[in-house]
């Protein structure tokens, strides 16, 4: 029976809704804009931040990557030369992550040199990276042509090269080359694939893709080329010793990766007097980035709920119009027997269903809205069930809210005053 | 048996610096069953006692009882309880609501008394019928005359099947025929044994009271 009386509640509240068609909609209106700009707002700060976290998950989150950098307090006087500086990962450094460490799954080393190099006609100074075949299996890139080196290539020191999509596009080369010989520096080559590159990593952490052209054993490298790199820049000449610049290692479990950075930490610093390297791990910026978008979503959704504010104080002024416009009805109400509670519930509901209505209406407007922004552009949005429900609740809260008032206006006026009310 | 019983009620209003008495001191006895027309001037405190009657107001001081229960102590939530039982309003003006059906409006009452919708649309078909408006049960009161309207009026207070009827100026929007069909119908109802207090100031009207209550001044002038 009680539940009955709550629809039938319901039922006058949409009837007198519809007395005043117009005025209801323009009424929620407001609610309509204030939920569709908050949904479309969280839609879209949750595109953002899903497509920061993507870039940050391809870097992989069981990785901790540590990059060589040239030291502040680096120069002359710590050098033993003090035209060569010396700085960096080492070799020793890579062995003693690869031994040490029980978590350490993989470790994949890179050595970045610049090299003048030839294939058929073209010449052109390369970017190289020298590495190893576990570099492949931590940084996977499909493979256009041909295959990657391997373990063995690795041990013999193979002279083998694969060029990346921008290597591949410099030096002209296509499917055809695979099998043809480069020259890199004073020594020949022979190219056995092509592999895809990847556009902008997150930060650029890792040895950005665009920066490299062609990879090479790293046995072969040091071989061939040496650990002395020289340039001759504005009169000066740079000689530098870097034996690897960066170190990527995968660690089993993610439970393990904070931990055994922190331990590659203090084994770097007691093996390098220095600050020459640089420890990211790509968890500790995905749980960042986490906070981050917290953080927008807060700013996001304050700015959009004073939209809502904005909606709900229409709600109130029409609702305080109309209590005063109905004033005798109120008074016929009372007169017949109904309680203050009763007045109060009656017009209470006319508002929650006027807000809730715009509620859902704002929701279908808020979902279409990040649907147009996908398709005309390629921010991509997300809509989470959170974002549909919070809205929900908050356009009932609203009602509820800003009904209260107009609603208990309504329970005080005195029957025998509103009996007389014209 | 008394139905209503007036001890000594006082009503005062401030106007201003002034102080208005309404009633001065009102004490009578209204039985079960009677047809009183409580008739004087405008100002002479028929309209309070209507008000106080009709729980809608309560006494500065003396006692109502209402089938002796003291309602002149009463909150307003339970005064509300007690006009939704025990009383039943026909105004002047017909006071309907104007976006309910004519069954809506005959409804009304047994909507707060919590009845099952169709309980009370069978209670307001019963009552239309008994008015003489079985036809009309989903027209709204813009659509009816004013005879009709206040018709509707009558079977809303009938609803809740009301101890008494208080009529205030019943006939008081309406030319003497279809005025003079209204209080047919009160002295109808009242054949049938309801109570009814009605305020008029048209003689003709009073005299299908069975008693006649004349109000001066906020005193009670005489009673035939």
């Amino acid at each position: 029976m009680h539940q009955s009386r709550f629809v039938r509640n319901i039922l006058l509240g949409i009837e007198n809704l519809l007395l005043h068609k117009l005025r209801s909609f323009l009424t929620m209106l407001g609610v309509v804009f204030g939920v569709g700009s908050v949904v479309a707002m969280l839609a879209v700060g949750e595109g953002a931040s899903k497509e920061a976290m993507m870039q940050i998950q391809k870097l992989g989150s069981n990785n901790i990557i540590i990059n060589s950098i040239k030291s502040l307090e680096d120069d002359s006087a710590n050098t033993k030369n003090a035209r060569i500086s010396i700085y960096g990962l080492t070799y020793f450094d890579h062995d003693r992550i690869n031994d040490t460490f029980p978590h350490v799954r993989k470790v994949a080393p890179a050595k970045l040199i610049r090299k003048e190099s030839r294939v058929g006609a073209q010449t052109l100074e390369l970017r190289i990276v020298g590495t190893t075949d576990e570099w492949f299996e931590l940084v996977p890139r499909q493979i256009l042509a041909g295959r990657v080196f391997g373990e063995k290539d690795v041990q013999d020191f193979a002279n083998v090269a694969v060029l990346t999509e921008f290597g591949a596009r410099k030096l002209l080369a296509t499917k055809n080359t695979i099998g043809q010989p480069i020259r890199i520096g004073g020594d020949s080559f022979v190219v056995v694939g092509i592999i895809k590159s990847e556009e902008g990593q997150a930060g650029n952490l890792q040895i950005p893709d665009q920066q490299v052209d062609a990879y090479i054993p790293l046995s072969t490298i040091r071989k061939c080329f040496g650990d002395l790199f020289m340039k001759t820049a504005a009169g000066s000449r740079i000689r530098e010793i870097v034996e690897l610049h960066q170190i990527i290692v995968q660690v089993d479990a993610i439970e393990d990766v904070e931990s055994t950075a922190a331990g590659i930490e203090r084994m770097l610093q007691n093996f390098h007097k220095k600050k020459d390297y640089e420890i990211s791990v790509p968890l500790a910026l995905l749980k960042q980035a986490e906070a981050t978008k917290r953080t927008f979503n807060i700013v996001l959704g304050s700015i959009a709920s004073i939209s809502l504010l904005v909606g709900g104080i229409g709600i109130m002024n029409i609702m305080l119009a109309s209590v005063t416009e109905r004033t005798r009805e109120i008074g016929i109400r009372r007169a017949i027997g109904a309680k203050r509670k009763q007045i109060i519930i009656q017009f209470l509901i006319e508002t929650v269903v006027l807000s809730t209505l715009g509620g859902v209406v704002g929701l279908a407007v808020g979902i279409g809205i990040p649907c147009i922004i996908t398709y005309f552009s390629d921010m991509p949005t997300v809509i989470t069930l959170g974002s549909i429900l919070l809205p929900l609740l908050i356009s009932v809260g609203i009602g509820i809210i800003f009904g209260l008032y107009p609603a208990v206006n309504a329970a005080k006026v005195d029957p025998i005053i509103a009996l007389r009310h014209e | 048996m008394s139905i209503v019983r007036f001890e000594n009620i006082h009503k005062h209003y401030q106007m201003g610096a002034e102080q208005v008495r309404a009633l001065d001191g009102v004490s009578t006895t209204f039985k079960k069953g009677s047809f009183w027309a409580i008739m004087g001037h405008s100002g002479s405190g028929k309209s309070t006692m209507m008000n106080i009657l009709g729980c809608l107001d309560r006494p500065t001081s003396g006692q109502y009882f209402l089938e002796d229960k003291d309602v002149s102590v009463l909150n307003d939530n339970s005064l509300s309880d007690i006009r939704l039982k025990y009383i039943g309003f026909v105004f002047q003006s017909f006071n309907l609501i104007p976006q309910l059906t004519v069954q809506k409006n005959i409804e009304l009452p047994l909507y707060y008394l919590g009845w099952q919708a169709d309980k009370s649309a069978q209670r307001a078909k019963e009552l239309a019928a008994k008015v003489g408006l079985e036809t009309r049960l989903n027209h709204r009161p813009a659509e009816l005359s004013g005879g009709q309207m206040q018709r509707v009026a009558v079977a809303r207070s009938l609803a809740a099947q009301p101890h008494i009827i208080l009529a205030d100026e019943p006939t008081g929007n309406l030319d003497s025929v279809t005025g003079k069909q209204i209080m047919e119908l009160l002295a109808e109802l009242n054949a049938e044994g309801t109570t009814i207090i009605m305020v008029t100031h048209e003689s003709d009207i009073a005299a299908y009271a069975k008693n006649r209550l004349h109000m001066k001044d906020g005193k009670i002038e005489n009673i035939e």
